[in-house]
C-alpha cells in the first residue's frame, strides 16, 4: 500500500454509528437452524440410534444371528427368548436385525461415499472447465441414464458374480451419474457468478479458485443429495441381496431376510413384515434429514 | 484539466508521465449465436467492435452508453476474462501478452475490477476480511500479513475491521458490500481500476458516499480509473475524460467539458439530451431519441447510429466513419476531442435539443 492509514471516521460508511451486532459465521447459523427444526433432529436421533446399534450389535443383541434351531421355526413376536421371533430355521430375529443393519448400512453408504468422491470430481471438473470437457463428461454419463439403475446394477453384479464387495461396485457405478450431474449443475451455476470472475481477475490458479471459491458454494448441495441418495442405495443393495446377487446366505442382511422370510409371509406376518420395516425406516430417516439439511443450507431461505 | 500533471512518480511506472497507462487497439469481440439441430452457428453479436482508445495516468476515463453498447464486455475484454477476437492492449509501455511483453497474470495485478452486482461478486460463504485477504494470499504473502491487509484496506474504505470483518456479504448493505469490493480490488496495489457500473446499483446517497470514497481513494493511492457507467450525471462528476460507445463502436471521445457543454456526435447529444434535469424550465419537450438500438447480430451498414439518426445522408451507410477532430474546430477547442461522424452539419448541430 502507498499509505497506510488507520481507520478513517470521516470516510466511515453511516452504519458504522450503530453498535455492532453479534454475526454468527454461515455455519454456525446453519448448526442454530437445525436445532430448531424438530424433525430433523428426531430423525438424526433414530439415525445415530440405528448406527450405534449396527456397531454394538454384540452388546444388544446376546443371541448368535447365525444359530439356528430346528425346534424354535416361525416363533411369534414375543416368543421367550425370542422377543421379536425367529426365522425359517428359528434364528433370533432381533440378533439379525442388529448384525444386518451392519451390512445393510455398509452396503447403503459405501456406494454413495464411493460415487460422491468419483462422481464430484469428474461434475466439478466438467462444470468448471465448460466447453469440450464438459461435453465429453457429460455425453459419457448420458450413455449410463440410458438404462434404468436398478437394471444397471443387476447386469453389473451378474457381470461380477455375487457378494459384497461386487454389490457395493455396481451400485457405485450405477450412482455415479446423477452426482456428476447434480455437481456439474452447481458448479456451472457457481461459475457464472462474479465472484468467481473477480478472482479470475485476481490471477490465481484455477486450483485455487475451485478450492477456495467453487467448492464451498457447492459442497453443501452435493452432500445433501447424497444424503438423499442413501435411501435409495439402501433399497437398491437390498433388492440385490433380495434377488441373491448381494451377500450371500447365511449372513444377516435385512434385504436378504427380507427374501428368506418371504415363504412365512401366512405363517408370521409381522415378523416377517420386520426387516422391511427396517430399510423403510432406516431410508425415510436419511431422506428426511438431507431435507432438513437442505432448509438450513440454504442462505436465501433464511435470510 | 490535464489530469497527468498531478500524478505522483509511482515506482513501477515505466513509460514516464506522457506514456499512457492504458493503450487499447483494435479491440474486438464478436460472440457467435449458436442454434438449430446441430448447434451450429447460425449468427455473430458484434458485441465490441473495433474499439481503440488510451487510459492516461492518473486520469479518470468515463465510459457511457445504452445498455447493450459493449460497455460491459470492454471491460471483461481488458481484464483479459474473456479472450478478444483480435485487438491488443499495452500496459505502460509493455503490450500484453506477447514474448517481449508482460503477461495476463502481470497484467491482473495492476489491473482490478469492481463488478455491478455487489452481492454475487462476494463469496457468500466467506467473511469478508478472507474474500479481501484471498488474492494477496494466493500470490504467496503470509496468511497473517494477508489479514493485516485487508484490515488496513477496510478502515480504508471506511469500515471499521474491528466491527466488520468477521462478517458475510449477506449481512452488509449494498454500499457497504461495494466498499468491501472496492477493497478487494485494491488488495493487489493495482494502478488501474476498472468500475464497471460500480455504483449504479446504489441508492443515490449511498452513491455519492461511495463516488467520494473513490475520490479520496485515488488521491491517496495514485490511482487511475476506468469509469463504466449509463448514469451521465456521475460520469460528469467524476471523470476527467469521456468515451461514447454505441452500438459496440467508439462514436466520440473527449474531455468531459467538451463533451458535455459541446457534444458534437448526434448520439451523444440524444444521451445528453435525455438526461433527466431537475429544473422545471428545463424539462425535456420532446423524446431526443426514438425506438431501441439495432440489433447487434445485424448492425447498420458504415455508421451504426444512422437508422436513428435525423442527418443521415447515403455516405452514412456506406463508409464506416473514423474517429477525427471535430470539422467546425475552433481556436479554444481541446485537440483530444474525435468525433465518428462524416456530416459536419450534424456535428454542429448541437443547439438543436434542449442539451441542458
Amino acid at each position: 500500500m502507498a499509505k497506510l492509514s488507520a481507520f478513517d471516521p470521516a470516510l466511515a460508511a453511516p452504519a458504522d454509528v450503530l453498535p455492532a451486532q453479534p454475526s454468527p459465521g454461515y455455519w454456525k447459523a446453519v448448526g442454530q437452524r437445525l436445532l430448531r427444526d424438530k424433525v430433523t433432529l428426531a430423525v438424526t436421533a433414530i439415525l445415530l440410534s440405528i448406527i450405534i446399534i449396527a456397531i454394538f450389535a454384540p452388546v444388544f443383541a446376546i443371541q448368535d444371528p447365525l444359530a439356528g434351531s430346528v425346534m424354535r421355526r416361525l416363533k411369534p413376536i414375543g416368543t421367550e427368548g425370542h422377543w421379536l421371533g425367529t426365522d425359517e430355521t428359528g434364528r433370533d430375529i432381533w440378533a439379525r436385525l442388529c448384525y444386518g443393519a451392519r451390512l445393510s448400512l455398509i452396503a447403503g453408504m459405501t456406494p454413495v461415499m464411493i460415487s460422491l468422491v468419483i462422481g464430484g470430481f469428474l461434475g466439478v471438473t466438467a462444470g468448471y472447465m465448460g466447453g469440450l470437457v464438459n461435453t465429453m463428461i457429460m455425453r459419457t454419463m448420458d450413455v449410463f441414464y440410458a438404462f434404468p439403475s436398478i437394471l444397471l446394477a443387476i447386469a453389473i453384479c451378474g457381470l461380477l458374480g455375487n457378494g459384497l464387495s461386487n454389490a457395493i461396485l455396481a451400485l457405485s457405478i450405477v450412482f455415479i451419474p446423477p452426482m456428476v450431474r447434480i455437481s456439474e449443475t452447481v458448479t456451472t451455476q457457481a461459475r457464472h457468478l462474479d465472484f468467481v470472475e473477480a478472482a479470475r481477475a485476481s490471477g490465481t490458479t484455477t486450483m485455487q479458485i475451485i478450492r477456495y471459491h467453487v467448492l464451498s458454494n457447492v459442497l453443501g448441495a452435493i452432500l445433501v443429495y447424497a444424503t438423499s441418495l442413501i435411501s435409495l442405495s439402501i433399497i437398491l443393495s437390498a433388492g440385490l441381496s433380495f434377488l441373491g446377487l448381494g451377500v450371500t446366505p447365511p449372513q444377516p442382511e435385512w434385504g436378504l431376510m427380507l427374501n428368506s422370510l418371504r415363504q412365512a409371509i401366512y405363517v408370521q406376518p409381522l415378523v416377517a413384515a420386520l426387516p422391511g420395516a427396517c430399510i423403510f425406516v432406516t431410508s425415510m430417516c436419511f431422506n428426511l434429514m438431507s431435507d432438513g439439511f437442505r432448509g438450513a443450507m440454504d442462505v436465501k431461505l433464511n435470510k | 484539466m490535464f489530469a497527468a500533471s498531478q500524478v505522483k512518480q509511482d515506482p513501477r511506472d515505466r513509460g514516464g508521465l506522457a506514456q499512457p497507462l492504458l493503450i487499447v487497439e483494435g479491440l474486438k469481440k464478436y460472440f457467435p449465436v449458436r442454434g438449430g439441430v446441430l448447434n451450429r452457428q447460425v449468427a455473430t453479436v458484434q458485441a465490441v467492435d473495433d474499439v481503440s482508445f488510451s487510459v492516461r495516468k492518473g486520469e479518470v476515463l468515463g465510459i457511457v452508453g445504452e445498455s447493450g453498447c459493449g460497455k460491459s464486455t470492454t471491460a471483461r475484454l481488458l481484464m483479459q476474462l474473456i479472450t478478444p477476437d483480435s485487438g491488443g492492449l499495452v500496459f505502460d509501455g509493455d503490450p500484453v501478452g506477447g514474448p517481449r511483453g508482460i503477461s495476463i497474470s502481470e497484467l491482473r495485478r495492476q489491473m482490478q475490477m469492481v463488478f455491478q452486482d455487489s452481492f454475487s461478486s462476494l463469496n457468500p460463504r466467506m467473511p469478508i476480511v478472507d474474500s479481501i485477504a484471498y488474492a494477496p494470499r494466493m500470490h504467496g504473502l503470509s496468511a497473517a500479513a494477508a489479514r493485516e491487509r485487508a484490515e488496513t484496506l477496510l478502515a480504508q474504505v471506511g469500515l471499521n475491521p474491528r466491527q466488520y470483518s468477521r462478517r458475510y456479504p449477506h449481512e452488509l448493505s449494498g454500499g457497504q458490500r461495494q466498499r468491501v469490493n472496492i477493497a478487494r480490488a485494491l488488495a493487489l496495489e493495482p494502478r488501474l481500476v476498472i468500475l464497471d457500473e460500480a455504483v449504479s446499483a446504489l441508492d443515490k446517497s449511498v452513491e455519492a458516499q461511495v463516488l467520494n470514497l473513490l475520490r479520496e481513494l485515488k488521491a491517496r493511492l495514485n490511482l487511475t480509473y476506468l469509469f463504466i457507467s449509463h448514469d451521465l450525471n456521475v460520469v460528469e462528476y467524476i471523470s476527467d475524460r469521456v468515451l461514447v460507445m454505441y452500438l459496440g463502436r467508439v462514436v466520440e471521445t473527449g474531455p468531459v467539458e467538451a463533451i458535455y457543454s459541446r457534444p458534437r456526435h448526434p448520439y451523444t447529444r440524444a444521451l445528453l439530451a435525455s438526461k433527466p434535469t431537475l429544473d422545471p424550465d428545463r424539462r425535456t419537450r420532446h423524446l431526443p431519441l426514438t425506438g431501441d438500438p439495432p440489433n447487434p447480430i445485424n448492425p447498420p451498414s458504415g455508421c451504426r447510429f444512422r437508422t436513428r439518426c435525423s442527418f443521415a445522408q447515403a455516405i452514412c451507410s456506406e463508409v464506416i466513419p473514423s474517429l477525427l477532430a471535430p470539422v467546425d474546430l475552433g481556436a479554444d477547442a481541446p485537440t483530444d476531442h474525435l468525433v465518428a461522424c462524416h456530416l459536419p452539419e450534424a456535428q454542429a448541430a448541437f443547439g438543436e435539443h434542449d442539451v441542458a
